[in-house]
């Protein structure tokens, strides 16, 4: 199984030597990693060549990495039929740079792209309807964001006086808490001694 | 005469709506019946799962899986569950996937007849609906049995299954696996040659092989188009290259070839729970890694060192090694997959949910363009669609 598999990576690999930048196997996957100015080229190249056939476009989405210059990451999941195989093709990005619309090769990304940016504001280029999907109308954000609060910034009720809904900010009676209970004890990270469990609470903060 | 310019009409399906399958918004631009344009409005039921999954460990998040597509519970629970173990390595106890595989096979009967049945009423028909009901509540029984849940069961857990079934459990699943098959026929016999049902169900919908590859189709919605494709054949996971079964292929790609290989599918079922029943080995449910599996009720009364391991599994939780995995299994309604990144702590990094449901949806509009407004309602039907799972 990785031995098929790292053959057809190293064919994508070869057939694209400026677009591939790197490909890698773990856990009986392959991960393909790219640049968003050659996506196109790479999934139409893994679409219609004859060893790939990956004729499916299963998923689209995004991963948050805020410590990250390009913070994030754009996953695609593919599927060939013929090959009875999966591949994975991972590229990053920023907030600013787009990342071209898969939407022309698959039609299936359609709604996968407008997800993502939906939920990360990772721009689509040339999407037809790179609208909301999720959220609500007249949302603010994009929620699954790090930086993004998991009790959101606002809140609904029926306003009787108003006759409405209105909009209010979240008020909480007690702040959301999130315990820490990583046990400093395993996962061996040099912390100076004394300090263990201060060091391994900021990680976790800036990790959230 | 003069001549009078005629203006399309738009019409608002849902969100409340009983053939809209939950809280669908479908914008509809009508030239008199006819169907112009489709844009559904979704995400009425996000509620964050996959946000939430990020904060909470992966015990706590597995129940969150039970809630997306609450007529199937278990089955997305279970991609969940094989994702982990896949990053931790873990391998379940022979028993413990002779039960997953049991109760997914539930679970698929639980889905179609919901699915079957409803479409049947969204077209007129509601005999099917009360009859079928009557067998799911008794699955749902079973399902209480062996976890103490109708719905939200959170069964399926890293490491195989929470619960050993009884024996009394175990004969009453045979016992329905005998009876169920006469239900089935009475129901395709209201069905599957009637001329209402078949009027509103043939040639609507259709969708051929190619464009249901470059529309990522999965499940029946690929199947019905002709395409032998089924992941418990084709990557096959628990004990599923064990079993005996077939899979029912359509030929015209339309909502009465889905319909067929639904009620097809059903039987298959039927012949894989007897399977497991019959071939289920004794042993444990759960494996023993401690550092994953909570100790069992009964150790934890007598040693103090099982108390201990069971507090910190239930606070601090299970770490997982960094890495990622798209595990992707057979749900009833199509492909569903959780793509986990792990960064070796107790909490999943980044839980992507991918349900069949939400992709199928998108393509309605490719589906219904061109059909009459009652069209609409069989399309739907086929789809199956869920809003928990379509939502997140």
């Amino acid at each position: 199984m990785n031995e098929a598999l790292t053959e057809l990576g190293e064919h994508i690999a070869a057939a694209l030597p400026q677009e591939v930048t790197g490909f890698e196997v773990a856990f009986g996957e392959l991960t393909v990693l790219t640049r968003p100015e050659f996506v196109l080229r790479v999934l139409a190249f893994l679409r219609d060549d004859s060893d790939c056939r990956f004729k499916l476009l299963m998923d689209v989405c995004g991963v948050d990495y805020p410590e990250r210059a390009q913070r994030f990451d754009v996953v695609y999941n593919l599927l060939s039929l013929s090959l009875n195989q999966r591949v994975r093709v991972k590229l990053r990005t920023d907030e600013e740079t787009p990342v071209p619309s898969a939407v022309g090769l698959f039609k299936s990304a359609g709604w996968f792209e407008r997800e993502a940016w939906d939920m990360y504001g990772i721009m689509f280029s040339d999407h037809p309807d790179l609208r909301r999907i999720l959220s609500d109308y007249g949302f603010e954000g994009h929620p699954l964001r790090k930086d993004f609060p998991l009790t959101g910034r606002v809140e609904v009720r029926y306003d009787d006086e108003e006759k409405r809904i209105v909009y209010e900010p979240v008020r909480l009676t007690q702040e959301f808490r999130r315990f820490d209970f990583l046990s400093p004890w395993e996962g061996a990270r040099a912390v100076p001694s004394g300090d263990e469990k201060g060091e391994a609470g900021d990680d976790q903060e800036s990790r959230s | 005469m003069a001549e009078v310019e005629i203006k399309n009409f738009n019409v608002n399906l849902g969100p409340q709506h009983p053939a809209a399958h939950g809280v669908l918004r479908l914008v509809l631009e009508l030239d008199g019946e006819v169907v112009e344009r489709a844009d559904p409005h979704i995400g009425l039921l996000h509620r964050g799962t996959e946000k939430l999954i990020e904060h909470k460990t992966y015990l706590q998040s597995l129940p969150y899986f039970d809630r997306l597509d609450y007529t199937s519970p278990m089955a997305q629970g279970h991609a969940f569950c094989l994702a982990a173990e896949k990053l931790l390595g873990l391998e379940v106890p022979p028993r413990g996937k002779y039960l997953r595989v049991l109760f997914a096979e539930i679970t698929r009967l639980m889905n179609h007849i919901l699915n079957v049945t409803t479409q049947g009423n969204d077209v007129g028909a509601v005999t099917p609906v009360l009859w079928g009901f009557e067998e799911r509540e008794r699955l749902m029984t079973f399902y209480e049995h062996a976890s103490g849940a109708r719905m939200h069961a959170a069964y399926f857990r890293i490491g195989g299954v929470h619960r050993d079934i009884t024996p009394k459990l175990r004969d009453e699943i045979y016992a329905f696996c005998e009876r169920f098959p006469g239900v089935l026929d009475d129901i395709e016999g209201l069905l599957t040659e009637n001329r209402i049902f078949k009027q509103r169900n043939v040639d609507i919908g259709v969708v051929t092989a190619e464009e249901a590859f470059e529309r990522g189709f999965s499940g029946v919605m690929l199947r019905g188009s002709g395409v032998p494709w089924d992941l418990r054949k084709a990557q096959p996971y628990e004990i599923y290259d064990k079993l005996d079964f077939d899979i029912p292929v359509g030929k015209h790609g339309d909502c009465y070839d889905r319909y067929l290989c639904r009620m097809e599918e059903m039987h298959q079922s039927i012949r894989m729970m007897k399977q497991c029943l019959d071939e289920m080995p004794e042993g444990p449910v759960l494996a023993e890694d401690p550092k994953v599996v909570p100790p069992r009720r009964a150790e934890m009364k007598g040693s103090m060192e099982s108390l201990i391991n069971h507090f910190k599994l239930y606070t601090e939780g299970v770490r997982i090694p960094a890495g990622e995995t798209y595990t992707a299994i057979e749900t009833p309604k199509g492909e569903f997959a959780v793509y986990l990144v792990s960064d070796g702590t107790n909490r999943p990094y980044r839980c992507k949910i991918r349900s069949p449901a939400f992709n199928h949806l998108q393509s309605i509009e490719h589906l219904v363009r061109g059909h009459m407004l009652a069209d609409v309602v069989a399309v739907i039907g086929t789809l199956d669609v869920v809003f928990g799972e379509v939502d997140r």
